[in-house]
């Protein structure tokens, strides 16, 4: 039957079932786009929704709550509605383009010089983590033994509230840290507890990764009779990355929460952290500059988030999900 | 005896760790009572014991309320997403943004809500950070499911429910335990820290940080010791309520491991 | 001089334990130059684990496996064979070009040389069009042709494949047969298959070596002598003849 030879030669059936495959990747890549777009739109609206919530609650509490003082759920079991506990939206909003008294800039720069401050701890603290949870991640992944010894200790770490403990981490950065060759400052002492926060989903993730290759995979590197190092880099730290990456968005994430609190809890200034306890502190004389505060730490944790699945999209964005699982 | 294989190596290292502490800082002792050695953390645990005790309890007490409660609207909150399609997509990637916000920094603003002085700013910290999680990862788990066991389930006419019952839920099980275990730890961090700024004076939280502020650093260790043990023996009995719910994933898993 | 000469090979696995195994007894396997040799068998007749023995992956219990007249080992360290799997096993982070340069990365070939033995292996396996594309953008018998096109990219003497088109259809399998036997005949290459498909082993070898299970052991070999092989040879009562032949011998193993 040459004729069906020569049809293999013209019109390959894989290179035809390459091509109805083209038009799906085209059509996902468009619904890529459109849930950008819904994602973008859900935020917005589910921001207005929270808004709206806030300005009801406020709204019947306070209706409620000056009809019958003696309504034990609001002002109890619910918070109070008064302008005290929960200042007016449009106050706070209002409040990033205030001078605040003995300052010379508008709060919202403000707010972005600290979150900065804050910003540089946390990535200083992040990239040690990273660095010491690969490195435990590729000690456990060669020597299964100490995977058994180790692993239970590295989880138990984590049960250890160090934020909770960064004034100690503080006073023994000052006297224990001098061996560097560069000046301790008060700020690395916070990047700690970020390093901290950091290493173990790391370590976790990137051993998982380390050990996701398939058996074939292995086979085939040894097929080639590759070293050691070689298997590394050309498919065990590869084939990491889809994992790593999960547990950078969890790291990036908390490392920005250790070193907000590490900042508050140690007396580090210059950061949001030290700005959102004074103006807790300052509460009575400003309740909105509290909550815009706050409202400025949640924008750097989403966009820390927002930076790391980026960076993601980037670099593991081009291998399909399913080819890898 | 292969029980015991399993421990032996945590053991021996746990062994191996502690007694470097120890010995380092017995023969360094570098201004060394910043970090205590665990027997002078130890000493300090049995001096203070009453102390420690009373913290425990009541830290212990704001973990395992905020914990079961975060739980229960979290389960709640997938259960209701993932009834609609719509919902689930959208929500579903909302959530994971939002769980990228610091929520302890909320710890001030809910001190005014719900009174400086009481547990229950403490415990709504609590909530709110193991909430998303659980909601996350259960979501994750009830919508992941392999196609043809659905299929398989719709071609016996199965209902909605039924098929919830019999693949969606046993499918989001392991999604499910693998977030309650992160969240234990989290919900102990969450607690101390939110005690820092408010709540009981007699909590573990003030404990640590008074202590630390009097330079009384064995003392300090001794209450983050307690902690430590409040997250431990929860993530056990997670461990456990994991194994007796799911006796087929542990099977797999040990089998996965001897081959 | 035999490509490969396997002598009383054994392999047991978890020797001395309670899950001890016996995978291979006494096997003796010589391959010629030039041959296409197929393992056939039911599950658990240690075909694949034979042909790892070949490949050195694992070493045999007993007895010696040589591969160009030196020890097997010694061959995997010289990079004289390329390997398929059953899966293509595609590195999915790198471009199906880069996939097939990967070999030729370990062995320190400079990139020109490495890129333009690319070209002519995706050429070789029609895909020249491909060369950036990422593995999950092509179907599954691309992905297939590809690791095909990695295993030859070193122009190795010996091809080992174990099951390489077990999981794709059937249609795409007889064309993916017609390509390996073109590809084999351009390359002059020494080709052991593992398959446990009768009319592939059949349509595809010079050899069918037919296993028996528990212990793994070779119960029979069948020559194949088809002549020139192509799409009609599948409708030829010759071609049906040796499928029975297979079939029978098969039959005889199982009972």
């Amino acid at each position: 039957m040459p004729a069906t030879d020569t049809m293999a030669e013209t019109e390959d059936p894989l290179v035809r079932e390459h091509r109805l495959r083209q038009q799906a990747a085209h059509e996902t890549r468009r619904d890529t786009t459109v849930r950008i777009i819904r994602q973008t739109v859900t935020f917005v609206v589910f921001m207005g929704l929270l808004a709206a919530l806030y300005a009801g609650y406020k709204e019947v509490g306070q209706a409620i709550d000056d009809r019958q003082h003696d309504w034990p759920v609001v002002g109890s079991v619910l918070p109070r509605t008064d302008d005290l506990t929960m200042p007016p939206i449009g106050k706070i909003i209002g409040q990033f383009g205030e001078t605040p008294g003995g300052e010379d800039q508008i709060y919202v720069l403000i707010l972005l010089d600290e979150a900065l401050f804050t910003l540089r701890e946390a990535f200083a603290g992040f990239m040690v983590g990273l660095v010491i949870g690969m490195a435990i991640a590729l000690a456990l992944a060669q020597w299964r033994r100490l995977e058994q010894g180790l692993l239970p200790f590295v989880i138990a770490s984590q049960t250890i509230p160090l934020i909770a403990i960064a004034p100690i981490i503080v006073i023994w950065g000052r006297k224990n840290f001098d061996v560097f060759p560069w000046e301790w400052q008060d700020w690395m002492s916070v990047s700690i507890i970020a390093t901290y926060l950091t290493f173990f989903p790391v370590a976790v993730n990137g051993l998982r990764g380390l050990q996701s290759p398939r058996p074939e995979n292995q086979e085939l590197m040894e097929s080639y009779a590759a070293n050691w190092a070689q298997t590394l880099w050309r498919l065990r730290l590869p084939a990491s990355l889809p994992y790593l990456f999960a547990a950078l968005k969890i790291a990036a994430t908390a490392s920005i929460v250790g070193a907000i609190v590490g900042e508050i809890s140690s007396g580090v200034v210059g950061g949001l952290g030290r700005r959102i306890l004074r103006e807790a502190f300052n509460y009575t004389t400003g309740p909105d500059r509290l909550f815009a505060s706050v409202l400025g730490a949640a924008a750097l944790g989403i966009f820390v988030y927002l930076v790391v699945t980026g960076l993601e999209r980037l670099v593991v964005g081009r291998q399909d999900k399913g080819a890898t699982a | 005896m292969n029980a015991l294989k399993g421990f032996s190596a945590p053991i021996v290292t746990g062994v191996v760790l502690f007694g470097l502490w120890e010995g380092v800082l017995a023969l360094f002792n570098p201004q060394g009572f910043v970090l205590p050695a665990p027997s002078e953390i130890v000493g300090a645990l049995i001096d203070n014991w009453s102390e420690v005790y009373q913290g425990a309890r009541i830290t212990g007490y704001v973990v395992v309320s905020g914990l079961l409660a975060g739980i229960i609207f979290g389960v709640l909150a997938a259960l209701l997403v993932t009834r609609f399609r719509t919902a689930n997509e959208t929500i579903t990637p909302l959530a994971v943004a939002i769980n990228a916000i610091p929520i302890i920094a909320l710890a001030p603003i809910f001190n005014n809500w719900f009174g400086l002085t009481s547990a229950r700013s403490n415990q709504a910290i609590v909530v709110a950070l193991v909430f998303f999680p659980i909601f996350i990862n259960t979501t994750r788990g009830l919508t992941q499911v392999d196609r043809s066991q659905v299929e398989l389930m719709e071609s016996y006419a199965a209902s909605r429910s039924r098929i919830s019952r019999e693949v969606r839920i046993p499918n989001a099980m392991p999604f499910f335990f693998t977030a309650l275990k992160l969240s234990t730890s989290l919900a102990v961090i969450a607690a101390i820290v939110a005690e820092y700024f408010g709540g009981r004076q007699d909590a573990l939280g003030p404990l640590i940080t008074q202590s630390a502020g009097l330079t009384r650093y064995d003392d300090a260790w001794a209450a983050v010791l307690a902690g430590t043990t409040i997250g431990a023996v929860l993530y056990i009995v997670v461990t456990v309520l994991e194994r007796v719910a799911m006796p087929w994933h542990s099977l797999i898993r040990s089998h996965r491991e001897e081959t | 001089m035999n490509v490969i000469e396997i002598r009383g090979a054994t392999k047991v696995f978890n020797p001395g334990k309670g899950n001890q195994v016996e995978a291979l007894a006494e096997i003796d396997l010589a391959v010629r130059p030039g041959e296409f040799v197929t393992l056939i068998g039911p599950s658990g007749c240690g075909k694949s684990t034979l042909l790892r023995l070949i490949a050195a992956l694992i070493a045999p219990s007993t007895g010696s496996v040589e591969v160009n007249a030196k020890p097997a080992e010694q061959a995997r360290l010289d990079r004289d064979y390329g390997m398929a799997f059953q899966t293509a096993g595609l590195f999915d982070w790198r471009t199906v070009s880069k996939n097939i340069e990967l070999p030729l990365e370990l062995m320190g070939w400079t990139k020109g040389d490495r890129r333009r033995r690319a070209k002519e292996m995706l050429e070789l396996v029609k895909l020249g069009e491909f060369a950036t594309h990422h593995p999950s953008e092509l179907s599954g018998g691309m992905q297939q042709r590809v690791a095909i096109a990695r295993a030859l990219s070193f122009s190795p003497a010996l091809l080992l494949m174990d099951e390489p088109f077990g999981a794709l259809d059937e249609m795409t399998r007889e064309h993916m047969q017609d390509e390996l036997l073109r590809i084999w005949k351009e390359t002059e290459t020494t080709v052991v298959f593992v398959t446990h498909s009768i009319p592939e082993a059949v349509y595809l070898s010079t050899r069918v070596v037919v296993m028996s299970p528990r212990p793994g052991n070779i119960a029979s070999v069948i020559e194949v002598d088809l002549g020139q092989r192509q799409a009609s040879v599948r409708d030829d009562p010759a071609f049906h003849t040796k499928v029975t032949e297979v079939r029978v011998a098969l039959r005889k193993v199982e009972e």
